[in-house]
C-alpha cells in the first residue's frame, strides 16, 4: 500500500491513523460559553468587581488613600450623588480626588464611592475565602465518604476520639500531665483499632489484641453523610449569627464561620461522583500500575469530580457575599470604622427618605454582583454538564 | 516441562469468596496454577467462571468490603502475596507484575494526556529526572507501534482509538520492564484486525523483554496463536490444564472438547456450530459433585455426588474428569 506521493506506508502508519476530533473540548466549551450572553454577562461584571476591589485596596488603604472612606466632613453631610464639594469650608485634603462625590456622602459626609470601595474588596475576600474554605472540607469529606464509604468505623476510633475529647476538656481545666496521657491513649487506640496491629500479625486467630476495639459501628459514610444530614438541618444564617455573636468580630472569623457552614453541597457531589468514579477501570488500572490510595482519590479521582462542585461553589461565592452582607446589615459583621456593603445599608436605613441613594447604591451593588455569580454559575453548568444542555 | 527454578509465579488452591445479600458466592475456588519464566500462559474460559477474580487477585486488587480472599497463596519468587501489606503490594504492582484491562475506553483517566500517564507510571517505581522520563515514554510508544509519538504524548485519552488506547495501556504496563504482564481480555473490545496487531505486538515485546505472560480470554481462537501453555477454568475450577497442542488435539475434558466443538472452522462449513447446553452455574449455588454434571453428556451417576479430582495424563496434562479417564485406563487395562 502506498500513500498519495507513491511512497510505501509502514504499517503503523496505514493502521490506526490519528484521528483529531475536528474541534477541541475547549473550543467547544468556549463557544458554549460565548452564545449564553447571560452567562458572559455575569462574568463581565465579575471581571469588573473582581478589579475594582483590588483597585479599592490599593486606593483606600496606607496612612495617605487617594480616596479616605473615614475622613469626616460634617458640613458635607447627606450631598446626593454627583453633587460638587464646596470648597470653600473643606480644606484641600479633604475634597476628594475626582472633584466629586460620585456616590454622594454619608450622614457624617464621609464619601460613599470610597467607603463602597473599601466594602468591595470586604465582599470579594469574604467569597472567595468562605467558599475555599468549605470547599476545601466539602472535598475532603465527600472524597473520604465515597471512597472510603464501605469501611467500618470501629468502636476503637469512637474510644479514642472520646479519650482525645476528654483530654480537651482536662486542658480547659489546665491538668497538663492528664492532658498528655490522655491524648497519647486516645491516638494509641484510635490507631490501633484501625487494623494497623492487624496487619503485623495476620488471621482472624490473632487475638494478641482486645477484639472489643475492632466491633464495627458504622460505615464512614454513615457518619459523614449523617453529620451533613444534622449540618443541613439548621438553619444557617441563625446558626452563624449565634457563632459570629459568641465570637469577637472580625472579618476572618466570619470567613471561617461561613465556611464552616456552607461545605455540606460540595460533600455531597464529590460523593456522588466518587461513588460511581470509584468502579471506573481507570481507578482499577492505576491501583494495579501501584498508584498509592490518595494520589488515586486527589489526582486520578478528584478531577473528574471538581465540575458540579465548581458550579456550586461560584453560586456559594454569591451567598456567601449575600450572607456577609446580612451579617454586617445586622451589626454582626466586619466591625465598624472599616466599611462593608452590609453596614453602608444598615447605616443608611435611618435616612432612606432624606438620602436613598445610601440605600440604593449598596443594594444594587449587592444584588448585580450576586446576580452575576449565579448567572455566571448557571453558564458554567450548562458547560460542564453536557446533559443540561438545551440542544437547537 | 521447565525446571522449578524458573517458576515465576505459583498460585496454590486459591479460594475467593464475594459476600453478597444471597450469601457467599465462591467465585474462585481452589484455584492452582504456574507460571514460568518468559512463557505465555493462558486462562479460557466462559464469563462468570472465575478468570478476573483469579487475575486481579494475584495484584491484591479484590474489591473488599465484598470479596476476599478465603483460603490459599500467590507465590511471586517465592513471596506469598495474600495478605502481604498494602505499601510492599504497591512496590509490585506495575513494577513487578502489571495488567492491562479489557476495556481501552475506560481504562485511561480522562483528564490526563496520554503522556502524563505513562510518566506516572514510571515515576511512580523510578526515580528519573524529568528528561529521561518523557524519552522513556517516547520510546515506549513507539515499542507499542504508536505513529508520531511526540504528538500522541500530547494527547487526551478522547482523541485516540479504541486500537491506540489499548497499546498506550500496553505501554504503560511495559513502562518499567515487569517479570509479569497479566493481559485480562486485551482484545475482546477491539475489532478482529486490531485483535491480531495487538496479539502480534505482545508476542514481540515478549520475544525481547522476556516478560511472562498471563493471557485471560474466553476465545480459544486467540489461545492457539499465542499460548504455550493453557488452563481451562470452569466455575471457579481449573478442569484442565495442558500444553496448547495437546488441548487442541487430545483434550480430555467434556467441557474443553464442548469448547473446541464450538469454535468455527472451514471443516464445518454449512452446518450449524455446536454449543454446550445451559450456563454456568451461579457462584453462590453450585452443583454438589462435578459442577460440569448438569451440562456434561458423560456424565453418570458418580458425577452428582462425588467432586472430580484432578486425572494425571502425563507430561503436564491434567483433567478434572475421572469418567473419560477410566475410560482411557480401562482400555489400556483390557487384553
Amino acid at each position: 500500500m502506498t500513500d498519495r506521493t507513491g511512497t510505501p506506508l509502514t504499517w503503523n502508519q496505514r493502521l490506526d491513523a490519528p484521528s483529531r476530533p475536528a474541534q477541541s473540548r475547549l473550543r467547544e466549551s468556549w463557544n458554549l460559553f460565548v452564545s449564553n450572553r447571560l452567562a458572559i454577562a455575569g462574568f463581565v461584571i465579575f471581571l469588573v468587581f473582581f478589579f475594582l476591589a483590588i483597585l479599592g485596596v490599593f486606593l483606600t488603604s496606607g496612612t495617605q488613600p487617594v480616596c479616605d472612606p473615614s475622613l469626616v466632613r460634617l458640613e458635607e453631610k447627606l450631598r446626593p450623588p454627583l453633587s460638587r464639594p464646596n470648597v470653600n469650608v473643606l480644606s484641600s485634603q479633604e475634597i476628594p480626588p475626582l472633584k466629586i462625590y460620585l456616590l454622594g456622602t454619608d450622614e457624617l459626609g464621609r464619601d460613599v464611592f470610597s467607603r463602597m470601595l473599601q466594602g468591595a474588596w470586604v465582599s470579594l475576600t469574604v467569597g472567595f475565602v468562605a467558599v475555599g474554605i468549605s470547599v476545601l472540607i466539602g472535598v475532603f469529606m465527600g472524597g473520604m465518604a465515597g471512597y472510603f464509604g464501605q469501611n467500618y468505623v470501629k468502636s476503637g476510633h469512637v474510644l479514642g476520639v472520646v479519650l482525645i475529647g476528654a483530654g480537651f476538656a482536662l486542658l480547659g481545666m489546665e491538668r497538663w500531665t492528664a492532658f498528655s496521657l490522655f491524648l497519647i491513649a486516645g491516638a494509641a487506640v484510635f490507631f490501633f483499632s484501625g487494623g494497623y496491629l492487624r496487619s503485623w500479625s495476620r488471621g482472624p486467630g490473632n487475638t494478641s489484641f482486645p477484639a472489643v476495639l475492632h466491633l464495627p459501628v458504622m460505615t464512614v459514610d454513615t457518619l459523614i453523610m449523617r453529620t451533613v444530614d444534622i449540618m443541613l438541618c439548621f438553619p444557617s444564617f441563625f446558626l452563624i449569627l449565634t457563632v459570629v455573636a459568641i465570637l469577637p468580630a472580625s472579618m476572618y472569623n466570619i470567613m471561617i464561620v461561613i465556611g464552616l457552614t456552607s461545605w455540606m453541597g460540595a460533600a455531597r457531589f464529590v460523593r456522588a461522583e466518587f461513588l460511581s468514579l470509584r468502579e471506573q477501570d481507570f481507578v482499577t488500572a492505576a491501583k494495579a500500575l501501584g498508584v498509592g490510595k490518595f494520589r488515586i482519590i486527589f489526582r486520578h479521582m478528584m478531577p473528574n469530580a471538581l465540575g458540579p462542585v465548581l458550579v456550586s461553589a461560584t453560586i456559594g461565592i454569591a451567598s456567601a457575599i449575600l450572607t456577609e452582607a446580612g451579617l454586617s446589615f445586622l451589626g454582626f459583621g466586619v466591625p465598624p470604622p472599616h466599611a462593608t456593603w452590609g453596614n453602608i445599608l444598615s447605616d443608611g436605613k435611618n435616612f432612606i427618605f432624606d438620602a436613598p441613594w445610601l440605600t440604593y447604591i449598596p443594594g444594587i451593588a449587592i444584588l448585580v454582583v450576586v446576580l452575576s455569580f449565579n448567572l455566571f454559575g448557571e453558564g458554567l453548568r450548562d458547560i460542564l454538564n453536557p446533559k443540561l444542555r438545551e440542544r437547537p | 516441562m521447565s525446571s522449578a527454578n524458573d517458576t515465576l509465579l505459583s498460585v496454590r488452591d486459591l479460594a475467593v469468596s464475594f459476600r453478597s445479600g444471597e450469601g457467599v458466592a465462591r467465585a474462585v475456588d481452589g484455584v492452582s496454577f504456574e507460571i514460568y519464566r518468559g512463557e505465555t500462559v493462558c486462562i479460557v474460559g466462559e464469563s462468570g467462571c472465575g478468570k478476573t477474580v483469579s487475575a486481579l487477585s494475584i495484584l491484591g486488587l479484590i474489591p473488599s468490603p465484598p470479596g476476599e480472599i478465603v483460603a490459599g497463596e500467590i507465590l511471586f519468587h517465592g513471596l506469598d502475596l495474600v495478605g502481604l501489606n498494602e505499601e510492599r503490594l504497591r512496590d509490585i504492582r506495575g513494577k513487578k507484575i502489571a495488567m492491562v484491562f479489557q476495556e481501552p475506553i475506560t481504562s485511561l483517566n480522562p483528564v490526563f494526556t496520554i503522556g502524563d500517564q505513562i510518566a506516572e507510571a514510571i515515576e511512580i517505581h523510578e526515580s528519573l529526572p524529568r528528561d529521561k522520563i518523557h524519552q522513556r515514554c517516547l520510546e515506549l510508544l513507539k515499542d507499542v507501534g504508536i505513529a508520531s509519538p511526540e504528538e500522541r504524548l500530547q494527547d487526551y485519552p478522547h482523541q485516540l482509538s479504541g486500537g491506540q488506547r489499548q497499546r498506550v495501556m500496553i505501554a504503560m504496563a511495559l513502562s518499567c520492564m515487569p517479570e509479569l504482564l497479566i493481559a485480562d481480555e486485551p482484545t475482546t473490545a477491539l475489532d478482529v484486525t486490531v485483535q491480531s496487531q495487538i496479539l502480534q505486538l505482545l508476542a514481540a515485546l515478549q520475544k525481547r523483554l522476556g516478560t511472562s505472560i498471563l493471557y485471560i480470554t474466553h476465545d480459544l481462537a486467540v489461545v492457539s496463536h499465542i499460548a504455550t501453555r493453557i488452563y481451562v477454568m470452569y466455575a471457579g475450577l481449573i478442569v484442565e490444564q495442558a500444553a496448547t497442542d495437546t488441548i487442541f488435539k487430545s483434550s480430555k475434558h467434556p467441557y474443553t472438547q464442548g469448547l473446541l466443538a464450538s469454535l468455527p472452522s472451514r471443516l464445518k462449513k454449512g452446518q450449524q456450530l455446536p454449543s454446550i447446553p445451559g450456563t454456568v452455574p451461579d457462584p453462590a449455588h453450585r452443583p454438589e459433585g462435578c459442577p460440569f454434571h448438569p451440562r456434561c453428556s458423560f456424565a453418570i451417576d458418580s458425577c452428582r455426588v462425588e467432586f472430580p479430582e484432578m486425572c494425571d495424563y502425563g507430561g503436564g496434562h491434567l483433567s478434572r474428569c475421572p469418567v473419560l479417564f477410566k475410560d482411557v485406563s480401562g482400555e489400556g487395562d483390557r487384553p
